[in-house]
Order: C-alpha cells, then sequence, then structure tokens
C-alpha cells in the first residue's frame, strides 16, 4: 500500500511548490490583498477530493513551508493549516456530495477559520494586521474554489 | 466511530495513531514551534536554513522578471545607449564638482568632531544587493535581497539607496536576507530636521508614499518642504542621510503634538537594488589628546563657559 501511495508523492509536491510560488508572485499593490492562499487552498483539495487521503503531516509541512518562505512566525501557518486539514477530512464523505458552490461555501468557511488563527497568532505576537483587506483574500479563495477543481482534476491526480 | 469512515480512512488508520491524537501532537508541535520563535535566538539556525531551503522557490519566481531586465539591458539601442551616456557623463560632472568641495566638508568635518571627541560615524563600506521581485506579506514592508551572511550581511544592518534611507535588515539568512522598510507600519527611525536640528522619529505607516512624525511638540519649527535626515541616534543607521521631506504639517488645536506627515526620498516600491552600508560607530578619539585639550582649554578662555568636549578627553 505505501509503495502505491508512494507514486503520488511527486505529482503532490510539484502541485505544493507550484502552489507556495503562487504566493508570493509578485502583483499590483491594488490585487495584492486579493491574492488567494492557494498552499490552504490545495491542501483542501487534497483533503476533500483527491481520492487519496492525505494526511495532516502534509499540510503541517506546507503550512511551514509557507511560514520559511514569507518570513512569518514558524508554526503559525503549520497550525493554521492542520486545523483546517482536520475538519476537511473529518467532512470529507459529506462534502464530496455536494454541488460545487455549496463546496465553495464551505471553503469560505474554512479558510475563514484559517485566517482567523492566523490573525489571532499575529495578535498574539505582537504584530497585529487589523486592516479589514485581509478578509478579502477568503473570499476569493472561495471564488476561485471552481476553478480550482476543474483545473486539478484535469491534471488526472484524482487517478 | 462509524464504520463508514473507518474504511475512508483506513491508510491513516492503519499507519498510526487516531486522527485526533494526529492533529494534538502536529498543533502542540506547531505552538512549541512558535513559542521558540516568537524568542528569537532559539531558532536561528534552523530559520537560516529554510531560508536556503526556501530561496529556490524565491529565485523561481523572480526569474522571469530578472530575465526580462536582462533582456531589455541586452537589447537596448545604440541610439538609447548614446542618450544614457550624455546623460550620465553631465551627472556624472557635476557630481565630481560637487564632491572637490564635499572632501574639503569632509576633512574639516572630521577635524571639528575630533575636537568635540564626538563621533564621526560615515558610511565606509557598502554592498550592492538586488531586491528580489517577490511579494512577502501584503499587510508589510518587507523585502528579499539576494545577500546573505555569506556576504557579511548582519541583522540591524542600514539599507540606502541613491537618494536615501531605505531600511535595516531584520532576518538573515546565508544567501539572503530580509529587509523591513522604513514605511512600515512596526518600523520607525530617529531623525531631525535638517533646517532646525529638531530630533524626533519617524515611524512607518503601511503605505509606500509617507510616514508620520507624530512626537513633535506644536512650537517645533517644521514647515512644508523640510528635509528630514536620519539622527544617527540608536546607532543602526548613520547619521546625516536624507529620510524624507516634510509633505503636510497639520495643528489640531485639540491636540498636544503636532500631525506630520513626509514623504521618503528613497524610492520604496521601485528600487531594483540597494545598499547595505557599513559603517564605522567607534567614537574617533584625538591623537594628541593633551596638546588638544590645552589649546582648545586656553581658546575658550577662563570665563567663557568651556565647551563640553575637551571636558570630556582623557
Amino acid at each position: 500500500m505505501t509503495r502505491r501511495r508512494g507514486r503520488y508523492w511527486p505529482s503532490i509536491t510539484a502541485l505544493l511548490l507550484a502552489s507556495l510560488a503562487a504566493t508570493v508572485v509578485p502583483l499590483p499593490d491594488l490585487l495584492e490583498p486579493l491574492r488567494p492562499n492557494f498552499v490552504a487552498l490545495t491542501i483542501l483539495w487534497l483533503c476533500l477530493l483527491s481520492v487519496r487521503s492525505t494526511g495532516l503531516l502534509l499540510a503541517w509541512t506546507a503550512g511551514l513551508a509557507i511560514d520559511a518562505l514569507h518570513g512569518m512566525l514558524l508554526g503559525q501557518n503549520a497550525l493554521a493549516l492542520v486545523v483546517i486539514a482536520y475538519i476537511a477530512l473529518k467532512m470529507r464523505l459529506r462534502i464530496r456530495a455536494f454541488p460545487i458552490l455549496h463546496q465553495s461555501v464551505v471553503v469560505f468557511g474554512l479558510l475563514a477559520i484559517n485566517e482567523f488563527i492566523l490573525f489571532w497568532i499575529d495578535g498574539i505576537a505582537g504584530f497585529p494586521v487589523t486592516a479589514w483587506t485581509r478578509w478579502l483574500a477568503v473570499l476569493t479563495g472561495a471564488l476561485c474554489w471552481p476553478l480550482l477543481t476543474g483545473l486539478y482534476s484535469r491534471l488526472a491526480l484524482r487517478a | 466511530m462509524p464504520p463508514i469512515q473507518d474504511q475512508e480512512h483506513r491508510p491513516l488508520l492503519l499507519e498510526g495513531p487516531s486522527l485526533g491524537l494526529r492533529l494534538a501532537i502536529l498543533a502542540a508541535t506547531a505552538l512549541a514551534l512558535m513559542v521558540a520563535d516568537h524568542r528569537q535566538q532559539y531558532l536561528g539556525v534552523v530559520r537560516g536554513w529554510l531560508s536556503v531551503a526556501a530561496y529556490p522557490v524565491l529565485w523561481a519566481v523572480d526569474a522571469p522578471s530578472s530575465a526580462w531586465r536582462f533582456a531589455s539591458e541586452t537589447l537596448t539601442t545604440r541610439g538609447s545607449l548614446k542618450e544614457e551616456n550624455t546623460r550620465l557623463s553631465a551627472a556624472n560632472r557635476e557630481l565630481r564638482l560637487r564632491l572637490l568641495r564635499l572632501d574639503a566638508l569632509e576633512q574639516e568635518n572630521r577635524r571639528l568632531r575630533e575636537a568635540r571627541a564626538s563621533s564621526a560615524r560615515v558610511a565606509e563600506r557598502s554592498l550592492v544587493a538586488e531586491i528580489l521581485r517577490v511579494d512577502l506579506d501584503p499587510f508589510r514592508q518587507r523585502v528579499l535581497v539576494d545577500k546573505g551572511s555569506r556576504d557579511g550581511v548582519f541583522a540591524g544592518q542600514a539599507a540606502l539607496d541613491g537618494n536615501g534611507v531605505f531600511g535595516q535588515v531584520t532576518r538573515v539568512g546565508p544567501v539572503s536576507a530580509e529587509i523591513i522598510v522604513i514605511s512600515d507600519p512596526d518600523h520607525a527611525i530617529p531623525v531631525q530636521i535638517n533646517r532646525t536640528g529638531v530630533r524626533t522619529i519617524a515611524v512607518g505607516q503601511g503605505q509606500t508614499g509617507s510616514l508620520l512624525l507624530p512626537y513633535l511638540p506644536r512650537n517645533a519649527d517644521v514647515v512644508e518642504g523640510d528635509l528630514v535626515v536620519s539622527s544617527g541616534l540608536g546607532g543602526v543607521f548613520p547619521p546625516g542621510y536624507p529620510v524624507a521631506r516634510v509633505s503636510e504639517v497639520r495643528q489640531d488645536p485639540a491636540e498636544p503634538l503636532l500631525a506630520v506627515s513626509a514623504t521618503p526620498l528613497a524610492q520604496l516600491d521601485r528600487d531594483p537594488e540597494v545598499l547595505l552600508v557599513w559603517f564605522d560607530n567607534r567614537i574617533v578619539e584625538p591623537e594628541d589628546e593633551p596638546d588638544t585639550a590645552t589649546t582648545d582649554g586656553q581658546h575658550a578662555g577662563p570665563g567663557a563657559a568651556a565647551p563640553p568636549g575637551p571636558a570630556e578627553v582623557r
């Protein structure tokens, strides 16, 4: 079984690296707050829709990679992603039966939890970002969900 | 646990502890990491290595724009090169003229400072670092440069550009460093108004176009257009480098302090590269102490208030 699962690691790694890169691609200042959290979306997709269930460890590692890449507090995104990945894995069976827009709503909720944990830790660590624009990314993330699921299932990762 | 869920999660369950336990372990690890990282010193090395691991991703993201820069540099026409050359040599002539005067002024300044036994802090060495075109955080003004501890960069080092103070290094990895820009809301720089010498602090506001000078009393002599230079207090930035120009002075009768905003002179959002500087912040001791002290004392005369400088020379 481990051998069969092992075949998916290269594509999953590539997918995560690409979404990590997408979080740092320079954008015009106005669009910057709108950038969805691609890594969180990818993790959610892997947890909710891919046939192979991926573990929490992957979410944790991806979160740590975001922290390292963006120079944030180490463990901040790791915690947030582990929490939403846990919820997603718990809801996995129900969500797969939902129509796509309904899924977007669930994803909106999960991304909001993710952002709230980040916001909370920012506050505790002493550098709060209170601008309301930080919540825009949650909305754009949920709007991106239908496109992203379409793209990812084309990439034959479901096989 | 319902049986259907058991089937779904079999791969996980076969490999180890339950999902809930995994969550608890990973969340606790993340919390421990955050606590350790918040107390900076424990994770310095780990951070360094993580930044090396992250560098290829950042480099790959930066690659298209640096390739574009390279291409546009390589493919410029002869005409535009000539034009640029004319412009640069004109600028060079003017700068050299100014430099002639500067040499003399610097000598004089050094002599005067020696006489006062105060520190003469002038940037001694500088290193050009290229800014990677990556967005680290939309709500904080930090940039990443391609020089790190391998090149001698250290945390707390000042970064300038051709027009003024840019920021300071906050975190250093072996091959890269993070610079906090002076306009970041978490950044404050000790400054003084060049015209009057009033000292204050300029804090960032989160927008590249403006700094705030919130600690000036209402009777402070500040007008629009005043040049704000670094005061050198705090020892991070060399003194006397231009920081910003006062853009607005607002007096609110209800407030005890002035609301002064200033526009940074450095091109905070458009710089392709910055200068990291090393400067000497030791106190410059006069070479021949007894002589200076006595002659200065005589100059001052017995009745006049003795200048504090010579009195401190030992």
